[in-house]
């Protein structure tokens, strides 16, 4: 920091406390109002948002889930026909994914990220902004087209040809295509800027091996999210040039290929399934470690194992595939990494088994949800194990085992994460506590009403009940089963609807959290609940992992960044160590026009070729805005 | 003897219909493959189950431990943590051995349910949305036929399925006999199957193929090899031309003067529309319309007169009868046996 | 905000009608959309009063157009039409309308025949399926693409799909005036 500086005043050197942080406050605010909410590029306020916005799509998919449930209760039922049925479940699995699981783990980053690594601000802002306006948008349109009778129905795996050209008419499949480019777009942004705050804006001293679980998973979360996705822009793309310009990827009479799909589709999402739990690791280890009152055992091994699991999620995409007729020693060859990841999972399970023999825990709501969590996710890892297997596969595949297996996944190894996280952090997030007695009472029905809906699954399958059916006839042995696990989801469904009273009460009228009401050690523990909207007064100075237990009391800060401008310390890669202070861009309505007409250009590109060309200006026009300087003090650095 | 298998054959659904049957298992194994996979399945299974135990054991231990007095959270004593490495480190290590077993295990299980002859029977299964084409390829092709939705199989011998999707992906499951394979458009898989005991059994469409998918089954029957040739060469013969029942007489013209003719073909007749099943001896067949119904006159008629009803956007279009009409084509079509 | 509701019930309208499944027509409906009203030239005509109180189901839904596409191959259109260009049967995509561009035209070609080789459907085909077939063929010839028409096959190319308005790209010069007995302008 040896530039001249102009204000010298102005450094939070200068300025006594009170006046520091009414000038941060001032510098960092959002503005009250339509506007203000509209044009913030707070990472909290967006954090938040589309925290909320995902647990809403939760809410809905949640009901889609339970309808099925009803008409699947007993067999030849009439409630919903096959048309709308076929909507529900493409919609409920697109949905779940893409607006519910990813973006949720993606938004407890963009909250988190820049709190525990102690800087003031996401990296790209503005970009952060655009991210979850293009999100909203790709769930509106896929909301929108379900209530028009309109909705996707092709599976959310949506295979050519039934959802190609001749066996899918109308415009649906487009729909979950472009909702898909919607949602893809919001995710990379987001991993781009999670990437670079973890790779360039850490508190000073926290280097490599101090950065907190969650971070690190975040962090090779978002490099997956960088190599995944784009396989499914280009699927998805082609899928909808093969619709609407006729182009001939997917037809095999003119030298295209019906399995290309399914490959390009499964190199995503495998991964995606990664990108998904690979958060919930880090929450997971984030929790045990506070609620043992330890460090987490194994930090180094559970690193590894998280860039291990990211690495092997690329090699296993063919394991979806096992019924196409592959040659048979290129499916065995997959079978080895596909269970081969049961490794990285295995140590992580041993180290947290390993945290909390060591540790004394403490048995608040949090760590029931960890609890089961890893009852259920290792029923859950073990089944993958078996459906890794090619022969034990053939069996299994597309069954109802199947369906048993990924939920356990899902929710057993995300959503109880997830849900135990939000109790942990609520009062970061809101200042006020969750309810204990309501998180035991929700913890306790989803528990039980999750097993006992999808436990019964697995047996399903395996008496050779198909997925994605609409209804099954009388005189298959399946009625008793699936009457139970519909019974078994209205169960799941009151611990869900007990979790989110619990969430709207205590963001009303809970108990005051203070700073730290978990004695946790991290750096989001260290300011205020909420925090304020430049975050940190003082850039915190770290020396170890765990700097709210190495430094009881008060942390050591480093100073020197501008007031009157929004500045954020950059640091360098892996030692980091102050390099240079960056200017990080103020509010802006800019990622909402862009937003706007990039939704313009995606749901016109449904109908009209011509849509990429045209609607390519207004996205011109909005970009020339965004970029544009304003002539803040943030455009001098 | 053929009476006698009839009514075996049309009891079977009434068995069915009881509710204790479970003839489309992959745990109730029948075929030389389905029982090797079934083995691998309960190894396998039984193997997880005991690791899950195992873990739980551990985290219950974990959490209820008895401990000693309070310690700051820092604390931590290291030659303690390097005892609990090596013990992480030697479930890792056993894990990685497990998977190890598992994966050589099925590769031969893979190894061995993969075998076919040349000389074996050739079936093509084709997918359509939503029922099933089977054509008998012989070495004569004189000798090959075509039926829908029922296959038989002689007993003691691999019968070797070519299989492919002439619309959309589907999937041949027949859970107590094999696993999947997919009928995919642009491509011919194969699949060998066995069976070794007679028997019935059930399979159904295993991958998503659009509105119908959930009524997409069809059967597979297992005969002794006399029985088989017996059933082929009744299969073979075309529909008989002449009747004395009057109705029955007036069913076939009605089928011939109205839309059914259009998509279905009856070997024999002037009916040979091929966008629909063939159904030259549909009353031999256990069920009609892909596993829907077990095959009756009553079915049948319930079938024609509503299809949209029963099988909400399958392809057969519901065509106007008056009620002799009706009864005089579910008569006709019931005598095709 | 009245401005946005009221956009959205036109978006629901829109969508409702071009995306619907009618998987199931009733009899009765059925038969009445049997009852046209032909001039007696048998050129041009009126569908029945129910075709309009459906909306027109079989010229602007989605569905109802692909069910004809594949009608058109099941049924042999092929055959004679091939695939629009036309063979022993006229061409659908050269502009001309023997007997008017009309679906209710087409409709009834398709279900009594006409002169010089095209078979009667009548017997081969519900009125349900002549509608879908009727409609389907209306858009081959179409000079701009329905947002709703199909679109191409998974089978060798042959011409663009009907969603990219073959007949225009094959027809640049605009239909030619027509005689007078062939109807109204396409």
């Amino acid at each position: 920091m040896t530039d001249t500086i102009a204000h010298a005043q102005i450094l939070d050197t200068e300025l006594e406390r009170p006046r520091l942080t009414g000038q941060l406050a001032e510098t960092w605010k959002t503005e009250s109002g339509l506007w203000g909410a509209l044009s913030t590029v707070d990472h909290k306020i967006i954090g938040r948002r589309y925290i909320t916005t995902a647990f809403v799509f939760l809410l809905l998919g949640g009901v889609l889930a339970i309808l099925m449930r009803l008409q699947l209760a007993g067999p030849e039922q009439r409630l919903i026909g096959p048309d709308r049925y076929n909507q529900i479940f493409t919609i409920h699995g697109a949905n779940m994914m893409f607006l519910f699981a990813v973006p949720v783990m993606e938004a407890m980053g963009v909250y988190l990220v820049p709190l525990m690594v102690g800087t003031r601000n996401i990296a790209f802002p503005r970009l952060n902004a655009f991210s979850y306006w293009m999100f909203l948008a790709g769930g509106l349109v896929l909301w929108i087209s379900f209530a028009l009778d309109m909705g996707p129905d092709v599976g959310w795996f949506a295979y050519v040809p039934l959802s190609g050209p001749q066996y899918a008419p109308g415009k649906r499949a487009d729909i979950w295509a472009q909702m898909i480019t919607f949602t893809e777009v919001a995710a990379l942004a987001v991993a781009v800027e999670i990437v670079v705050t973890v790779f360039k804006q850490r508190a000073p001293g926290m280097s490599l091996d101090r950065i907190p679980l969650f971070v690190w998973a975040m962090l090779v979360t978002s490099f997956v999210v960088i190599m995944a996705m784009p396989a499914i822009m280009v699927a998805s793309t082609s899928l909808i040039l093969d619709r609407l310009v006729g182009t001939h990827f997917f037809n095999p009479a003119e030298g295209g290929d019906v399995l290309l799909w399914q490959h390009l589709f499964w190199f995503f999402g495998h991964p995606e399934v990664y990108i998904i739990f690979i958060p919930a690791v880090g929450m997971v280890s984030t929790l045990v470690a506070t609620f043992s009152r330890r460090p987490v055992y194994g930090y180094l091994a559970l690193v590894v194992a998280l860039i291990g699991t990211g690495i092997l999620a690329f090699g296993l995409w063919v394991h979806h595939m096992f019924t196409t007729g592959l040659p048979r020693l290129g499916e065995s060859f997959f079978t080895a990494p596909s269970m081969a990841i049961a490794i990285p999972s295995g140590v992580q399970i041993f180290c947290w088994i390993a945290t909390l023999w060591e540790g004394r825990p403490v048995f608040k709501t949090p760590l029931l949800f960890v609890i089961g969590f890893i009852v259920t996710f290792v029923i859950g890892g073990l089944t993958g194990v078996m459906v890794a297997s090619v022969p034990f596969d053939t069996q299994v595949h597309d069954t109802y085992f199947v369906v048993a297996h990924f939920h356990y996944v899902l929710i057993g190894g995300a959503v109880f994460p997830l849900l135990g996280a939000v109790y942990y952090w609520f009062p970061k997030f809101t200042g006020r506590m969750m309810s204990e007695r309501l998180g035991r009472w929700a913890f306790g029905l989803i528990f039980i009403g999750f097993h006992a809906t999808f436990f019964p699954m697995h047996i399903l399958g395996l008496e050779g009940m198909p997925r994605r059916v609409y209804t099954y006839q009388p005189d298959l042995p399946w009625h008793g089963l699936n009457l139970f696990a519909s019974a078994s989801a209205v169960v799941l469904a009151a611990g869900f609807l007990v979790f989110f009273i619990d969430v709207v009460m205590s963001a009303r009228s809970g108990n005051l959290a203070g700073d730290n009401p978990w004695d946790a050690p991290t750096l989001e523990w260290a300011t205020s609940s909420p925090p304020p909207a430049y975050n940190f007064a003082h850039m915190p100075v770290v020396s170890g992992a765990h700097p709210l237990w190495e430094q009881p009391g008060a942390l050591n800060v480093a100073d020197g960044l501008h007031t009157d401008r929004r500045e954020v310390l950059v640091t360098a890669i892996t030692t980091a160590a102050p390099q240079a202070r960056e200017s990080s861009p103020q509010n802006s309505i800019w990622p909402l026009l862009t937003a706007i007409a990039t939704s313009i250009m995606l749901i016109w590109s449904i109908f009209s070729p011509w849509a990429v060309v045209w609607g390519s200006i207004p996205i011109a026009i909005t970009l020339i805005g965004w970029f544009w300087p304003k002539g803040t003090p943030e455009d001098e650095a | 003897m053929t009476r006698r298998i009839r009514t075996a054959l049309s009891s079977v659904p009434l068995l069915l219909l009881g509710g204790c049957s479970n003839w489309q298992s992959a745990l109730d194994a029948r075929g030389a493959s389905a029982i090797s996979l079934k083995h691998l399945i309960v190894l396998i299974v039984a193997v997880c189950s005991v690791i899950w135990a195992l873990v739980m054991i551990a985290m219950i231990h974990a959490l209820w431990r008895r401990r000693e007095a309070w310690r700051a959270p820092l604390d931590l004593r290291a030659p303690r943590e390097r005892r609990i490495g090596w013990i992480v480190s030697i479930c890792v290590g056993l894990t990685a051995v497990i998977i190890a077993g598992f994966t050589v295990a099925s590769f031969f299980t893979t190894r061995n349910i993969s075998v076919a002859g040349q000389d074996d029977l050739t079936i093509r299964i084709g997918g359509l949305q939503w029922w099933w084409s089977v054509e008998y390829l012989g070495p004569d092709p004189a000798r090959g036929f075509v039926s829908a939705n029922e296959i038989h199989i002689p007993t003691g011998r691999n019968v070797r399925l070519l299989l492919q999707g002439d619309d959309v992906i589907h999937s041949f499951w027949v859970p107590s006999l094999a696993g999947k394979q997919d009928l995919i458009p642009g491509r011919i898989n194969e699949i060998t199957i066995r069976a070794d005991r007679p028997g019935t059994y059930r399979g159904q469409c295993a991958e998503f193929c659009g509105l119908q998918h959930a009524h997409m089954g069809f059967l597979v029957t297992a005969d002794t090899p006399e029985e088989f040739a017996k059933w082929a060469e009744a299969q073979r013969a075309t529909a008989a031309s002449t009747t004395d029942d009057e109705e029955i007489a007036a069913g076939r013209d009605t089928f011939m003067r109205k839309p059914c003719a259009g998509c279905h073909s009856i070997r024999g007749t002037q009916a040979t529309g091929t966008s629909g099943p063939d159904l030259t001896h549909v009353g031999s067949r256990a069920f009609i319309a892909a596993g829907l119904l077990p095959t009756s006159r009553g079915a049948l008629a319930a079938w024609i007169s509503d299809p949209q009803t029963l099988k909400p956007g399958n392809n057969m279009p519901l065509v106007p009868l008056s009620p002799d009409e009706l009864r005089a084509v579910s008569a006709y079509l019931a005598s095709l046996k | 905000m009245r401005i946005v509701v009221s956009l959205v019930c036109i978006v629901t309208l829109c969508g409702c009608q071009r995306e619907e499944r009618q998987l199931r027509l009733d009899p009765p409906t059925a038969a009445a959309l049997d009852g046209i009203a032909l001039m007696p030239n048998k050129i041009g005509g009126a569908p029945p009063q129910i075709y309009f109180a459906l909306d027109r189901p079989y010229e602007t839904n989605a569905y109802n157009l692909s069910q004809g596409k594949r009608l058109y191959t099941w049924f042999g259109c092929k055959g004679c039409h091939g695939d629009g260009q036309g063979g022993i049967g006229p061409s659908f995509l050269d502009g001309w309308w023997y007997y008017g561009p009309e679906t209710v035209s087409i409709f009834a070609s398709i279900r009594d025949g006409r002169p010089h080789g095209m078979p009667a459907f009548r017997d081969k085909m519900t009125s349900e399926q002549i509608w879908q077939l009727a409609g389907y063929v209306q858009t081959i010839g179409a000079y701009s693409a329905k947002t709703a028409a199909p679109s191409r096959n998974d089978d060798k190319q042959t011409r663009p799909a009907e969603n990219r308005a073959p007949a225009a790209i094959l027809f640049n010069e605009g239909p030619t005036p027509v005689h007078p007995d062939q109807g109204p302008q396409p």
